[in-house]
């Protein structure tokens, strides 16, 4: 037990590690942005002396190695700044926009794994009949969609049309977690629809591979039922690139939907990145990119820790 | 014979006739007395504003980085929700008229530099203070400090000496301006407490609606301010809500559904399809706002008068409304002033497209080679298309038009007023001299032609001063030549304002001051019940 905390422990500091060296590269990436940061904010009929004023305040006389120290002191400290274009307070508005991107990628996770998985098993089952076919079919149809037009047909047909769901998914304080499910559903069932076929053809192949072994021979040998011997026996051994797959996929659900966030109007990440982007707000970019990064190597971590579990060959590595 | 018994109706509900007169008038057409009532009560609902409910907005133009702050304000979000909480000193009405508001009137001394404003009596801010002159002035000194990074900087810098006297605010300017209450109807200049210093973006000021919630670039909420003062005439709907709905398609999808009561920026190509959906109207008014291509008149090739014209008589004005605006906007003459403009030149020829005098003035300018011209975008809707299309006409002309698309992002700091030839838009302005004075002056920030004259800058501070229409109209006229025959402008057309309203919504009225009602849907429109 002991060795695979010290497992947890390695791989979690590597981690850490990582995202320090991604949070040099965020910095130095913004340093090398063109144009001066406080040019930007004072905008074409800056005075040179507001200008010089300006970049005392921020310090951005300072050399970089300084500036980087400061602000990576800012972000342990959980004080990632203040925005310069509207002088928010950039932790409070970060953390209602994750707030809303983890909510729906949460939801989105919680139909889309679970329907993969199940669908991936059922393809194995039927192995080269018509439910895998048809299965594989409509699930690759889907992912070669762009989303927008998914969500644009899906706008059409449920919101205008049959006025099932709002095609408006704002989601705000004040609205009960049904008012928000609600909301939310169009852009849920786009981005399922976008993920199902990865994670569903991952299960299958993994599946399918370890079906090949003679222990899975053996097992159908002696009388097990189809679903028994799959999901006993087979799916055990196909977790650790299945969950490979779905952690991509839920990091992707994270800090790649910018697209579905437009289109449905929804207050996450992706659109509060671009924005700030636009109007070169560095502070908020940094925060963004930093933010983005750890839940990408959170996610990753996660998948690697249970991979390594699962599998006692690398648990106990000669 | 309903249409007269209509007219009539609306005649009694606007108080002009009363009730028993029209009972008689129905009688005498022969309509019996039941169906006469009905007709009288339609028109009396349709007639006065109905309180209460919520009216929602589906919006483009708000951003994650809007700020309360009206020295900030640069897009439609964060105006028309300014719009809700805050009012300046004057406005401009719907017909180009002067409407009162924190002030009550004005008087201007005869050389035009000295103007006196009495402020309205009564009036309260949202934190219970009443507005006072001082708050007026203290105001204005915050928008013309340089580092307020006000918006309205350009507007009230030329005010040289401000000033609170009683129940007055008196404004003496540095030259001569006609205008003034129109600058000062700015959007910029919300009058807020204390002239805004300590909390510029409290989002505290007179208007009929108070913040309740703000979330920019996603949604802002107004719920209604009890001791509003105009509450007669502004303010129906209880609650007033902004959804940020930033992409064409969603903010349709909303309209249709239901979601959103109004929204703006209807796309000129999807507005004939939307006009067939039940229960939408579409809301369109010609305005100032206009798309130009623009030649720096002090750089080579583009510092030859001859090429400058060859250019502008090669392009086909009505085939670009017609395929660029749908229709939806009317032929420029290169120059930035349309007949929505109070003392427009109305006897100006209107230039036509003449590929065979374009050749000629294209052989006289000597110029061989293709021209570059830049184009984005976000240029204008439908800019890239407009430059193609010009690369077309100007061909007929034995001009070589090559059109280079540029990225969006960094296009105004990068491409426009910085090349020598590229594709722009401009929002137009209340009054002639603002529009000359933003983007023509020598002196002008934004004068993105690179028309440095002496002699134009002469007649438009002279017609500035001049108090009397008639002198001013003709030193307009003659500006305005300048401009069209002289000048780095091609401007082929002006652009309408094309919003739009789902069903039951009441009290819209065209202004082409901008969309939205200049911005003055939310508090001006009721919901019908």
């Amino acid at each position: 037990m002991s060795a695979i905390v010290k497992l947890v422990a390695q791989r979690l500091a590597l981690g850490l590690l990582l995202l320090l060296a991604v949070s040099v590269l965020i910095f130095a990436g913004t340093q090398i942005l063109p144009g001066d940061v406080a040019q930007s904010i004072l905008g074409q009929s800056a005075t040179p002396t507001a200008l010089a004023n300006l970049r005392e305040e921020l310090g951005l006389n300072d050399p970089a190695w300084l500036r980087y120290l400061r602000w990576l002191g800012g972000v342990l400290t959980g004080d990632l700044g203040t925005a310069l274009s509207n002088g928010q307070d950039i932790s409070e508005a970060i953390g209602r926009r994750l707030g809303n991107t983890l909510f729906l990628a949460f939801w989105a996770a919680a139909v889309a794994v679970p329907l993969a998985i199940t669908l991936g098993l059922v393809a194995v089952r039927y192995r080269n009949r018509w439910p895998d076919r048809l299965i594989s079919g409509l699930t690759l149809a889907s992912i070669s969609l762009p989303e927008f037009f998914i969500g644009y047909v899906l706008i059409f047909f449920f919101g205008v049309k049959l006025r099932w769901f709002p095609s408006v998914a704002t989601v705000y304080d004040g609205m009960s977690l049904w008012e928000k499910l609600n909301a939310i559903a169009l852009p849920v069932t786009v981005l399922t629809l976008v993920v199902l076929a990865h994670m569903m053809r991952m299960t299958r192949a993994a599946i399918l591979n370890v079906m090949q072994s003679a222990y899975i021979e053996t097992a159908e040998l002696k009388g097990l039922g189809q679903f028994r011997v799959i999901f006993r026996h087979a799916f055990p051994n196909a977790i650790a690139p299945i969950v490979n797959v779905v952690m991509i996929n839920l990091a992707y659900l994270v800090v790649g939907v910018v697209v579905v966030e437009v289109i449905f109007v929804y207050p996450g990440m992706g659109q509060y990145l671009v924005d700030h982007v636009a109007k070169r707000d560095v502070p908020v970019v940094q925060a963004t990119g930093l933010i983005f990064a750890a839940v990408y190597i959170g996610l990753n971590l996660v998948a690697d820790i249970v991979a390594i579990v699962s599998n006692p060959r690398l648990r106990h590595p000669k | 014979m309903t249409k007269e018994l209509e007219y009539y109706g609306k005649k009694v509900a606007r108080g002009l006739m009363d009730r028993r007169a029209f009972m008689g008038r129905a009688a005498a057409l022969g309509v019996s007395a039941p169906l006469a009532g009905t007709i009288l009560a339609g028109a009396v609902q349709a007639a006065g504003p109905v309180r209460g409910g919520t009216l929602k907005a589906g919006m483009q133009g708000g951003e994650s980085t809007n700020s309360l702050d009206p020295a900030t304000w640069a897009s439609d979000v964060p105006i028309s929700f300014g719009r809700t909480w805050g009012e300046t000193m004057v406005e401009v009405g719907p017909t180009g008229e002067i409407e009162f508001r924190i002030a009550e009137s004005v008087e201007a001394s005869p050389d035009a530099r000295t103007w006196t404003f009495r402020i309205r009596e009564g009036v309260e801010f949202h934190n219970g203070k009443t507005v006072t002159p001082d708050d007026v002035v203290k105001t204005l000194q915050r928008h013309s400090d340089e580092n307020s990074k006000s918006g309205a900087l350009g507007i009230v810098k030329g005010i040289e000496d401000m000033k609170a006297d009683g129940q007055y605010v008196v404004l003496t300017l540095d030259s001569p301006n006609a205008d003034l209450p129109y600058l000062l109807a700015d959007y910029h200049l919300m009058i807020q407490p204390g002239g805004g210093f300590e909390a510029p973006d409290a989002g505290i000021g007179t208007g009929p609606y108070r913040v309740a919630e703000n979330q920019p670039g996603v949604r802002h909420v107004g719920t209604r301010f009890e001791n509003y003062w105009d509450a007669g005439n502004r303010g129906f709907a209880d609650t007033v809500e902004i959804t940020v709905v930033n992409d064409a398609t969603a903010r349709l999808a909303a309209l249709q559904s239901g979601q959103v009561n109004m929204i703006n920026r209807v796309e000129p190509k999807v507005v004939n399809l939307i006009k067939r959906v039940p229960g939408v109207t579409v809301r369109n008014v010609s305005g100032r706002g206009h798309y130009v291509f623009i030649m720096h008149v002090n750089t080579p090739p583009f510092d030859n008068n001859h090429l400058r014209l060859a250019l502008k008589l090669a392009i086909n004005r009505q085939e670009m409304v017609d395929k660029i605006l749908q229709g939806y906007g009317s032929v420029g003459n290169d120059f930035p002033i349309n007949a929505s403009y109070p003392l427009f030149p109305d006897d100006i020829p209107q230039r036509e497209y003449d590929p065979e005098k374009a050749a000629f003035h294209y052989r006289k300018s000597g110029h061989s080679g293709s021209i570059l011209l830049r184009t984005s975008d976000v240029a204008f809707p439908g800019a890239v298309d407009a430059a193609q299309l010009y690369q077309q006409h100007a061909k007929a002309a034995g001009i070589d038009i090559e059109v280079k698309r540029e990225p969006g992002d960094g296009y105004w700091s990068e491409v426009w007023n910085k090349k020598p030839f590229s594709a722009s838009y401009w929002s137009g302005r209340p009054v002639q001299d603002q529009m000359y004075s933003t983007a023509y002056l020598s002196t002008a920030e934004w004068n993105d032609t690179k028309f440095f004259r002496p002699d134009f800058d002469k007649i438009i501070i002279a017609a500035r001063a001049e108090l009397d229409p008639v002198k001013r109209k003709a030193l307009y006229r003659e500006a305005a030549l300048m401009v069209r025959d002289e000048g780095g402008l091609i401007l082929p057309m002006f652009n309408d304002f094309i919003d739009a309203t789902g069903p039951k919504v009441g009290g819209w009225v065209p202004d082409g001051n901008g969309g939205m009602m200049n911005d003055k849907a939310l508090i001006k429109c009721w919901l019908e019940a």
